[in-house]
């Protein structure tokens, strides 16, 4: 066993290496465990209260009807060959040293089990094939370590065969909840959505109130009457996006960045009260029922606003579930117009307009940052942007490069499919699990640590919710400031020029100060004025 | 007798090996997969996927990206599995086609590689912390398998002759179901004997990964979600459902 010592390296001062192999430390993280559900939070949900009497019979009885409706589950428990491709591959195992973090291992905590019940080497020769019971203690091991993976896929990436160790966490989770040992994070925050219409139960009013405060701060800083519309009938775009968005930062300058764009590109868009939440935790817990219950709530909300577009913000896993499985599970939507994308990006929907040189910036506006942008997990791995594979790399990255002069990529191996997850996702936001979170977040960390170091990178832009609120969290723990993280559409609202209000006709002193400052900043930037004279 | 016994052996292996591999395809296949989950970036063409497919089992792309020593053994393993699978076709047809004629010089060195590249990976399984940690008995075995395998195979070659005439004799013999005598050589009958069993628990391991890889919805998806709709029978069933 090595010293804990070895784990809790003094991150701020060196430049170790993202990718440093770490020495094994069995059982580091055995007594990481979220704190479990209430028994109403899971019997909202259709679970049991609390841990069954027939846990184990259940169990397995759940284990075999997953096995018979998802191919991947059944595929991924028969392929593995063991190889060790993607033993370093995770960052919980490069953070904590934990073996049982090694995405084969931790796949073998349920494998062990489905050998000993459903294959005939398990049954009959357990210790050869590596077969096992399940015990109590099993059952406490998939607490533990299916709540020690995000679900980011990184795995998969590095995988001979693809096997994803995110479809057998979910799965796992599935069974805990069916027999009654579900999270309180994720089961919690499913019920509000069900209830209230987001994950952290704002209600209609609060929303409503939000929205007009921050309608005000706009217009006191820009001069624009800058909307944010709340369940407006007949409205071209809904917009769907993390509540997080609402009242956190960085989150809600980027919700300001999106109102400016939508402001600037002349659209009726709202947001509605009903579904005012992107994220779908069900997915984390592996229930399709409930994804499917969340994401009707959205379809409903198109439908009752009789909306034209569905755009969906800043969100890793939302934009999965929103790009990968709305369809599936919401579709088909034949009442929108199938003339965009369904649904959208607010990346691509933005990225559109500076395409087609609709909007203006001023780039020296965010000259005090020195950027990179962080590929969020399941934006990189596991969903698309535009056209072509690899829009969601691209996507991004531009938009940043017209908005900012100071931009930076961090390692290639660790961006792009190869990036690593901010080490809070797959419903592990939560503080109680502080400790694995932040030896989640080590390689990425590291990798930022070496671009500050080496190319004065000062901010780190990225597009999930969950990203920003973990590194807010995080980042202090690695010598960076916690707003050091931004929104990328925070970068969008800082250099986008607002064009000045129609009805200035008698503008009181501080409004002709500010046309005078908008006027300003437009003179002092080439492309901007050359953007203007083109759109002229 | 001999030849009794090993012809009923390798109708059963035969038999194991098909029915068992089939069994499996079809669960594979039949399986819904209920969600699209393609590891991004992903083709959006069927075409896209086959390249990709292709890329992965000719030359294991994943594992490139992922670790090279793996993937150097691996793929030397690999292809000299193929080249020596393609070479022993000849004992089971008549006349020879030419290309088995033309692979048969390349034969003895990928028997070579074979052994070398099992080595290698079963090496890593006592050097690596973290890939011994994750080995179970049957890993071992299962290398240990092979390995002798390739190694009674080389020695037939260059230690104890055998009579290939005959041996071709008994297996052009089971193919028209009239067994002909099988020759006694210990080496060969240490060979045939681990063939036999490598076929009968085939379908019942980690072999499974060959056809497994190509059922895997995270490569042998087509990213294309927004633009058609995927829906598993299971799942449309509850688009049906009253109340909704």
């Amino acid at each position: 066993m090595a010293d804990a010592d070895t784990i809790d390296r003094p991150e701020a001062t060196e430049l170790p290496d993202p990718l440093e192999m770490p020495t094994l430390c069995p059982g580091a993280m055995a007594g990481s465990n979220p704190y479990p559900a209430k028994p109403d939070h899971n019997t909202a949900l259709g679970f049991p209260g609390e841990l069954v009497d027939d846990w184990h019979d259940r169990a397995i009885d759940k284990m075999g009807e997953l096995l018979g409706k998802y191919r991947s589950f059944r595929v991924y428990l028969d392929s593995c060959v063991k190889c060790g491709a993607c033993t370093d591959k995770c960052h919980y195992f490069l953070g904590s040293g934990d073996p049982k973090n090694m995405p084969v291992a931790r796949q073998d905590l349920l494998r062990k089990v489905y050998r000993r019940h459903f294959t005939l080497a398990g049954k009959y020769f357990p210790k050869l094939v590596g077969a096992a019971d399940l015990t109590e203690d099993v059952l406490d091991d998939w607490y533990s370590y299916f709540h020690q993976c995000s679900q980011c896929r990184r795995c998969s990436v590095f995988c001979p065969y693809g096997i994803d160790t995110a479809e057998i966490s979910m799965a796992a989770r599935e069974i805990l909840d069916t027999v009654g040992k579900g999270q309180k994070y994720c089961n919690e925050i499913l019920g509000k959505v069900h209830k209230i219409g987001n994950n952290l139960g704002l209600p209609e009013p609060a929303l409503q109130a939000t929205l007009e405060d921050l309608e005000e701060d706009i217009e006191d800083e820009t001069g624009v009457p800058v909307k944010l519309p709340l369940n407006v009938e007949g409205a071209d775009i809904l917009l769907i996006t993390p509540s997080a968005d609402f009242f956190a930062e960085p989150h809600i300058d980027g919700l300001i960045g999106y109102a400016k764009v939508f402001h600037q590109a002349g659209v009726s868009w709202t947001l509605s009260s009903y579904a005012s939440e992107a994220a779908n935790f069900a997915m984390f817990i592996g229930s399709y029922d409930q994804m499917r219950e969340v994401a009707l709530r959205i379809r409903k909300a198109a439908l009752d606003l009789g909306v034209k577009r569905i755009v969906v913000g800043e969100c890793g896993h939302a934009w999965r579930v929103a790009y990968s499985f709305w369809n599936t599970l919401a579709g088909p939507f034949d009442f929108l117009d199938p003339n965009y994308p369904i649904p959208q990006h607010i990346c691509e929907f933005t990225y559109d307009l500076i395409q087609k040189g609709q909007l203006t910036f001023d780039k020296s506006k965010n000259d005090h940052m020195t950027l990179t942008f962080h590929d969020s997990c399941n934006v990189s791995r596991a969903s698309r942007m535009g056209d072509m594979p690899g829009g969601q790399f691209e996507i991004p990255r531009a938009i940043i490069k017209a908005v900012c002069n100071n931009y930076v990529d961090m390692a290639p191996d660790t961006i792009r499919e190869s990036t690593f997850c901010c080490g809070g996702g797959g419903g592990l936001l939560t503080d109680e699990i502080m400790d694995i979170r932040k030896k989640g977040a080590q390689p990425r960390m590291r990798a930022l640590r070496q671009v500050a170091d080496e190319n004065g990178v000062t901010h780190m832009a990225a597009i999930c919710a969950i990203c920003k609120t973990q590194f807010t969290k995080v980042m202090p723990e690695f010598g960076f400031d916690r707003e050091s993280i931004v929104s990328v559409h925070q970068l969008v609202s800082n250099a986008i020029i607002l064009d000045p209000p129609e009805d200035a006709g008698e503008p009181e002193e501080d409004d002709e100060d500010e046309v005078t400052v908008a006027v300003e900043a437009a003179t002092e930037s080439e492309e901007a004025v050359q953007a203007a004279a083109d759109e002229k | 007798m001999l030849t009794t016994a090993y012809a009923l052996l390798f109708y059963f292996a035969t038999i194991v090996l098909v029915a068992g591999l089939a069994w499996r395809i079809y669960e594979y296949a039949t399986v819904p997969a209920p969600l699209k989950i393609p590891t991004t970036p992903a083709p959006t063409t069927r075409r896209g996927v086959i390249f990709r497919m292709g890329r992965e089992v000719v030359l294991f792309e994943s594992l490139f990206k992922s670790n090279k020593w793996i993937w150097l053994f691996g793929w030397l393993f690999h292809v000299a599995l193929a080249v020596v699978v393609l070479r022993h076709l000849r004992y089971f047809i008549e006349p020879v086609w030419s290309w088995v004629v033309f692979v048969q010089p390349f034969g003895v060195y990928a028997g070579f590689a074979m052994v070398v590249g099992l080595l290698g990976l079963w090496a890593r399984r006592f050097l690596v912390p973290r890939v011994r940690y994750i080995s179970a008995p049957s890993d071992h075995l299962m290398l240990a398998l092979i390995v002798a395998i390739g190694l009674s195979g080389l020695a037939m070659k260059f230690v104890a002759r055998t009579d290939i005439v005959a041996v071709k004799a008994f297996f052009l013999g089971l193919v028209r179901f009239d067994p002909q005598p099988l020759p006694a050589d210990p080496a060969l009958l240490v060979h045939l004997t681990l063939v036999a069993l490598l076929m009968i628990i085939f379908p019942f391991s980690k072999l499974l990964h060959a056809p497994g890889v190509f059922f895997s919805p995270s490569r042998n998806q087509v990213d294309n979600p927004r633009e058609r709709r995927h829906l598993a029978a299971w799942a449309a069933r509850m688009d049906r459902q009253p109340g909704e």
